[in-house]
């Protein structure tokens, strides 16, 4: 316990630093252990695939821009899925949310008018967008507040029916005839790929997302040590009975919370609509935010956490993809799985070892 | 033929049954794990592993038996997973859930290229096929899966309610501080509580892919978590939950025979399960049937 007091940084022995590793160092070489072990299950060299892997990402400017890109949704998701968690909600909805909040930025982007210049446009597709993602998050936020169901079901049930909602209204007549996606958005509504700002991004669908989405996890996580609404989400988070006593109103935090977690993982349209595509179609984002969830538990609260976990999960969906050819890219999701496991575990030990026997 | 009299048929019932299987194993495995007083959301992860490993091993061996050990057997490891990485790792009940749902997600897609080189579904197997020359409704009604799954239901509330081991899995539930006082010992009752739930989850996943004769990518759709509501639907009993899974099935297989019998968006039938969840939760909070959880749901002994 002396180290956790004394005012100096913590300098602890080679042996205790192995019996209880950083979280992220453990996560990390637990995903690296389950890679070579599948990799070799399936009968592929981990060697050569691991050379693959870093060829595909980090190896080259171009796989490096393709991760950037991949990481640019996950920020929103991220940073999402972190603020409700802030306040002890896990919202495993933002996958529909973020797909409600896409086909209405398709939509809304393609029924502006065609000369609408960029200050207006993006900012008026991002906010319908985002009110979308709100309302998709506001069911269940009422749910849990009026109702006391558990978030966790009812964002899933709100995942499913975003699914044949999406399919129902491009069937109605949102999509173009005989396809499954909308018109394109205007040219005002598109934001410019990194690779007309710099040549260093050649060929990389990463856009002006990335930075805008790098700002709002910057600005987000900074609202929790600022401001009071901030504040109180984590208050709420780790002693709600206690928010309840001092006059908070609990109830109505709980569904700010999730609303505004909605909002920010619909805002991840901007990656995939505004800064990919040019218009929505079906499926498209999907998975960005099953995978927020993994980048805010790996984050924790941190946006340099958040950037960093972005980072490393677009490395693995970029990765899956470089070696699609020889080993099933599904193999991520699963490294998906141990990294988290790993990682709470850890964690787990830690706040054990920190909070001694209670 | 009539909507009214497809939807009333035998065919229909008998539909109705056989849907209910997986819905009211994982709400089994729930009820067991809940009651224990641990939180599982990897229902859906566990009706996927082991809707895989039963194809794959009657595929393998050709033996619907062995597939159905297997289906069962992975059902309880993955249960053992879930206990040891919560009941002794300490880990958030959720997190975990949520890891082991993402890991058998992309797991089973993972092995389904390895073993059959394909990314949407296995090669078929026979299934159980018993009884073949009967009507829908007397095959339906002697599946051995529906029977077992009757007599699994049945057991798992004389166990809770009637033996000691049950007592004292409640306790766990209820109450972890005190049910260690007393001598109980926390971890490895819970752990087998799981397990068991687990093993009841693998029974329905099992069930679910010897009905379509296959394994198909992400098949569970949502049944693990439907099954999850129903048990708290049903404050936390067996037998309730399997009726509010039935209920469930009744209107899965509705939605079904509506897709097919009218012109409307099929989207607009195949959200109703899940409009319908919402819809039960909302109304059985309003009774405070939720207030019937385990009051030790999710906390740890001191």
């Amino acid at each position: 316990m002396s180290a956790v007091t004394s005012p100096r940084k913590p300098s602890l022995s080679r042996s205790a630093w192995l019996a209880s590793p950083p979280p992220a160092v453990a996560g990390l070489a637990a995903g690296w252990l389950a890679f070579c072990l599948l990799v070799w299950a399936y009968g592929a060299s981990p060697r050569a695939m691991a050379v693959l892997l870093f060829e595909g990402t980090w190896g080259t400017t171009y796989g490096a821009g393709q991760v950037l890109f991949k990481a640019t949704p996950l920020l929103f998701t991220g940073i999402a899925v972190d603020l409700a968690l802030r306040a002890g909600l896990f919202n495993i909805g933002a996958e529909g949310q973020l797909a409600v909040a896409s086909l209405v930025a398709g939509v809304v982007g393609s029924l502006l008018p065609a000369g609408t210049p960029a200050v207006v446009a993006v900012p008026v597709v991002l906010l319908f967008a985002m009110a979308a993602g709100a309302l998709w998050a506001l069911v269940p936020a009422i749910m849990r507040s009026r109702f006391g169901a558990h978030e966790v079901i009812s964002t899933i049930m709100m995942n499913r029916i975003a699914d044949g909602v999406i399919g129902l209204g491009l069937g109605a007549g949102l999509a173009l005839t005989g396809t499954v996606r909308t018109a394109d958005v205007v040219g005002g509504a598109r934001l410019p790929r990194l690779e007309v700002i710099h040549g260093g991004f050649r060929g990389s669908a990463a856009s002006l997302a990335l930075p805008i989405g790098v700002g709002t996890v910057l600005l987000v996580a900074a609202s929790y040590r600022r401001g009071r609404f901030g504040r109180e989400l984590g208050l709420l988070g780790k002693n709600a009975r206690a928010m309840e006593a001092e006059g908070v109103p609990v109830g109505t935090r709980f569904t700010q919370a999730l609303v505004a977690s909605g909002a920010l993982a619909g805002a991840a349209s901007l990656g995939t609509v505004l800064g990919y595509k040019g218009y929505f179609e079906e499926g498209l984002g999907a998975g960005a935010g099953f995978t927020g969830l993994a980048v805010a538990l790996l984050g924790r609260g941190s946006a340099v956490g958040i950037v960093l976990a972005a980072l490393l999960f677009g490395t693995l969906q970029q990765g899956g993809l470089a070696l699609n050819a020889h080993v099933p890219k599904e193999l991520m999701d699963v490294l998906q799985g141990v990294v988290i496991c790993a990682i709470a575990l850890v964690d787990a030990r830690l706040r054990a070892a920190v909070g001694g026997r209670a | 033929m009539s909507l009214l009299s497809v939807v009333f048929s035998g065919t229909m019932l008998a539909q109705t049954v056989r849907m209910a299987v997986p819905y009211a194993g994982a709400a089994l495995g729930g009820v067991l794990s809940e009651r224990s007083g641990v939180v599982n959301i990897a229902l859906e992860g566990i009706l996927l592993t082991s809707a895989l490993s039963a194809v794959a091993v009657q595929h393998a061996t050709g033996s619907a038996a062995l597939g159905a050990i297997a289906g069962v057997g992975s059902g309880a490891l993955v249960g053992l997973l879930h206990a040891t990485l919560v009941v002794r790792g300490r880990v958030d009940a959720i997190v975990s859930g949520l890891a082991i749902n993402l890991a058998a997600a992309g797991g089973t897609r993972f092995l389904l290229r390895a073993l059959y080189g394909s990314s949407s579904n296995s090669p078929s197997v026979p299934g159980l096929e018993v009884f073949a020359g009967m009507t829908p409704v007397v095959r339906t009604l002697l599946d051995p899966f529906v029977l077992v799954t009757v007599l699994a239901v049945v057991a798992a509330a004389t166990m809770l309610d009637r033996t000691a081991f049950g007592l004292r899995l409640r306790a766990c539930g209820e109450d972890p501080s005190a049910a260690q006082a007393v001598g109980v010992h926390v971890a490895r009752t819970r752990t087998v509580a799981v397990v068991l739930g687990g093993a009841a989850a693998g029974l329905g996943g099992t069930a679910l892919a010897y009905d379509l004769h296959q394994f198909q990518a992400g098949m569970s759709g949502g049944r693990g978590f439907i099954a999850l509501a129903a048990v708290i639907v049903s404050g936390w009993s067996p037998r309730g939950a399997a009726v509010a899974c039935a209920l469930f099935a009744a209107l899965d297989a509705l939605q079904i025979v509506l897709q097919n019998q009218t012109r409307a968006p099929s989207q607009l039938f195949a959200v109703l399960p899940f409009v319908a969840t919402l819809v039960a939760l909302a109304l059985v909070a309003r009774r405070e049937a939720s207030s019937r959880a385990p009051a030790g749901l999710g906390r740890h002994p001191d």
